[in-house]
């Protein structure tokens, strides 16, 4: 089968671009669901269809209108394609929530896309109607999947018994129409929804797919959420245009993902820096246990694997010199794919020795996904790539050293963020969206990242946390002030490794923290999620700068900490 | 004793000897990410270890938002 990018110059929407799909790849698997050794479905182009359409009808008849908005809230399943394509086919607007979030984290960002319907699993609708103020958010429609039959739902539907609805319309929008608003932060602080328009994911789709195609036959393994930007366009948007098949598998255990590799031959797999270190070092430790003879042959053949792929990979070829480690990937894989944090060019380099090619790259939410990835031509471990076609990128206040901070411009840029204009004229600056990040353009076009200078962090499993939102944890805490701030935002640092997240405290009266604050300070970054909490903690003498509406300035008073104090002899642990 | 407390002993147990760590350093309120420097991929590994002690099936998503040896002895205990 060719391995071509789609062409969806003449598309218009992605309903209209999912809908061709369908009518051209009818018979081919579009989706397989697997829960560990389970199979739950195997659906065709066709038999998606037919489950989509009655959950498009039931909204349309539930008055769900275009533009009108829907958010998703599920875990890793098949539910979340069918539920998508029945927004889109009716001309709505998808609004992709974490289904990692608390539910009280949810459900502002419910309040604030104004949503009309939700299609929600089980056990997170019933997280969610025990948050406080849940009945003052209005959702008229709401669909709740795998709820048992015992349970009343008081109003909302089922989704399983979704039956002989109306024949849906399908209702076509236009390019530069809003096809989803994805929360990139805020859910303590200020809502950040980012206003994806459909040509931005037309364009970002046409770009990746020119680099790294999809065609049918390929089986893409999904384990990122769907409403993960990298899996919404690699595991949904890509494969499905393509006629390729998604394999969903519900569990993140590492024996149960080593057999889907096995048995569904995965052709591509996006992954978290966090898995692709945990695979690195199951593989590393299978390697330490080999007989002596066999570790001495089993580095020969990676040294020589690496000389003959330096310049190009060459997937074949290596299948044949490692064909253990192929085969224990399933014998079929192309490729894995990640980005969203900060990952280790030895874990790149590691894979890459194997022929296991990692499409790293970078981007933003606000970009429409990915701005930069690795053409692999040749592979590049030490660098986040070069833009995708159609992508401009800039360095803006450069040093001498040339390093800036990294702008964009294309037709994946968002259109702004929902209901706040100002936050949007600050980041789109005459058409060029400016990324906070700090990076150098090297002479072969490679982007090399060196840092932030925005006041966030990214864990190592892709999740972008802005202080301002964790802040509210400690409301209430016996302090004059207090502030959460990134470290490296403080005490500026040319690294993209050990982000963490620092709370300045100003006392009252006192010039230590007694141990009953200590220990309250503890309590509550316990109860956040992990990958939330507090690492250090740093006394502070002065009062707080504040605006006139008395909120802290937060870069003056981080500007104020670096130039007073020591970052090692400050940072205390909590 | 309850056998609430049962499983809680149980899990404490389990958790010592495959994190590796000696036993009885390990209490109900410990948060096991610090205390144990181990990340949620590696709490999955310990939830099939637990799984075949317990002989229940305990899905991902029980482990969404705990940190804590109670909390997650709860929610094995509430599918025994």
């Amino acid at each position: 089968m060719k391995r071509a990018a789609p062409d969806l110059s003449g598309c218009q929407c992605l309903g209209e671009a999912l809908r061709d799909a369908i009518d051209r790849w009818k018979d081919h698997v579009v989706l397989i669901e697997a829960d560990r050794d389970r199979e739950n479905c195997r659906l065709t182009y066709l038999d998606f269809k037919q489950q989509a359409l009655p959950l498009a009808g039931a909204l349309q008849q539930s008055g769900f209108d275009q533009d009108d908005r829907a958010a998703i809230i599920m875990s890793n399943q098949s539910k979340w394609l069918i539920g998508a394509y029945a927004i889109f086919y009716g001309g709505g607007v998808l609004v992709p929530l974490d289904f990692k979030l608390t539910a009280g984290e949810q459900l502002p960002l419910l309040a604030h896309a104004r949503v009309k319907a939700l299609l929600i699993e089980y056990p997170l609708w019933r997280a969610l109607t025990q948050v406080p103020g849940f009945k003052g958010v209005q959702m008229p429609i709401v669909l709740v999947a795998e709820c048992p039959k015992s349970v009343n739902l008081q109003g909302a539907m089922r989704w399983e018994e979704l039956r002989d609805a109306v024949e849906p319309r399908f209702i076509a929008r236009r390019r530069q129409n809003v096809a989803c608003i994805v929360y990139s932060s805020g859910t303590g602080g200020r809502p950040k929804g980012c206003m994806l328009t459909h040509e931005n994911y037309l364009e970002q789709c046409q770009a990746l797919m020119t680099w790294y195609p999809f065609w049918p036959g390929v089986r893409y393994l999904s384990i990122l959420p769907t409403n993960h930007a990298i899996d919404f366009m690699v595991g949904f948007i890509g494969p499905f245009v393509c006629g390729a098949t998604i394999v969903h598998l519900r569990t993140l255990r590492p024996e149960f993902l080593k057999d889907a590799f096995r048995r569904y031959k995965i052709t591509y797999v996006s992954v978290v820096p966090m898995v692709l270190k945990a695979l690195e070092s199951g593989l590393r430790a299978r390697f330490k246990e080999l007989p002596r003879s066999r570790r001495w042959m089993l580095d020969r053949m990676i040294s020589l694997n690496r000389l003959l792929t330096r310049n190009r990979p060459n997937v074949s070829l290596s299948r044949r010199l490692l064909p253990q480690i192929h085969e224990a990937l399933g014998g079929e894989l192309e490729a894995m794919i990640t980005g969203g944090a900060f990952i280790e060019p030895s874990v790149l380099q590691f894979f890459y020795n194997l022929g296991i090619p990692v499409a790293n790259g970078y981007g933003l939410t606000e970009a429409g996904t990915a701005i930069t990835v690795n053409d692999l031509k040749p592979f590049r471990a030490d660098t986040v790539g070069k833009p995708l076609p159609g992508v401009e990128i800039t360095l803006v206040n450069c040093d001498a050293e040339g390093i800036g901070q990294v702008a964009t411009r294309s037709k994946m840029v968002m259109a702004g963020y929902l209901d706040d204009p100002e936050l949007t004229a600050e980041t789109i600056q005459n058409g060029w969206l400016m990324t906070g990040d700090l990076g150098r353009i090297d002479s072969s076009g490679h982007l090399h990242l060196f840092g932030r200078i925005k006041n966030m962090i990214v864990t190592e499993g892709g999740k972008n946390i802005y202080p301002e939102d964790v802040e509210s944890a400690f409301d209430g805490i016996p302090a004059k002030e207090y502030c959460v701030l990134a470290v490296n935002y403080v005490w500026k640092r040319l690294s993209m490794s050990g982000e963490q997240l620092m709370i300045v405290l100003r006392l009252e009266q006192v010039s230590e923290p007694t141990v009953t604050l200590l220990e309250e300070l503890r309590v509550r970054n316990r109860r956040l999620l992990d990958f939330k909490r507090v690492a250090y903690y740093v006394l502070w003498d002065e009062d707080f700068p504040r605006t006139a509406s008395m909120k802290i300035k937060r870069g003056v008073l981080a500007e104020r900490v670096a130039q007073k104090l020591e970052r090692d002899t400050a940072l205390r642990e909590l | 004793m309850s056998s609430l407390d049962r499983t809680l002993e149980q899990l404490l147990v389990l958790a010592s000897d495959h994190f590796q760590v000696p036993a009885g350093t390990l209490n109900p309120d410990d948060d096991f990410f610090k205390k144990l420097g181990i990340n949620s991929l590696q709490t999955l590994d310990l939830l099939t270890k637990l799984e075949t002690h317990f002989n229940v099936e305990i899905p991902d998503y029980e482990l969404q938002g705990v940190s804590d040896f109670r909390t997650l002895a709860e929610r094995i205990h509430s599918r025994l």
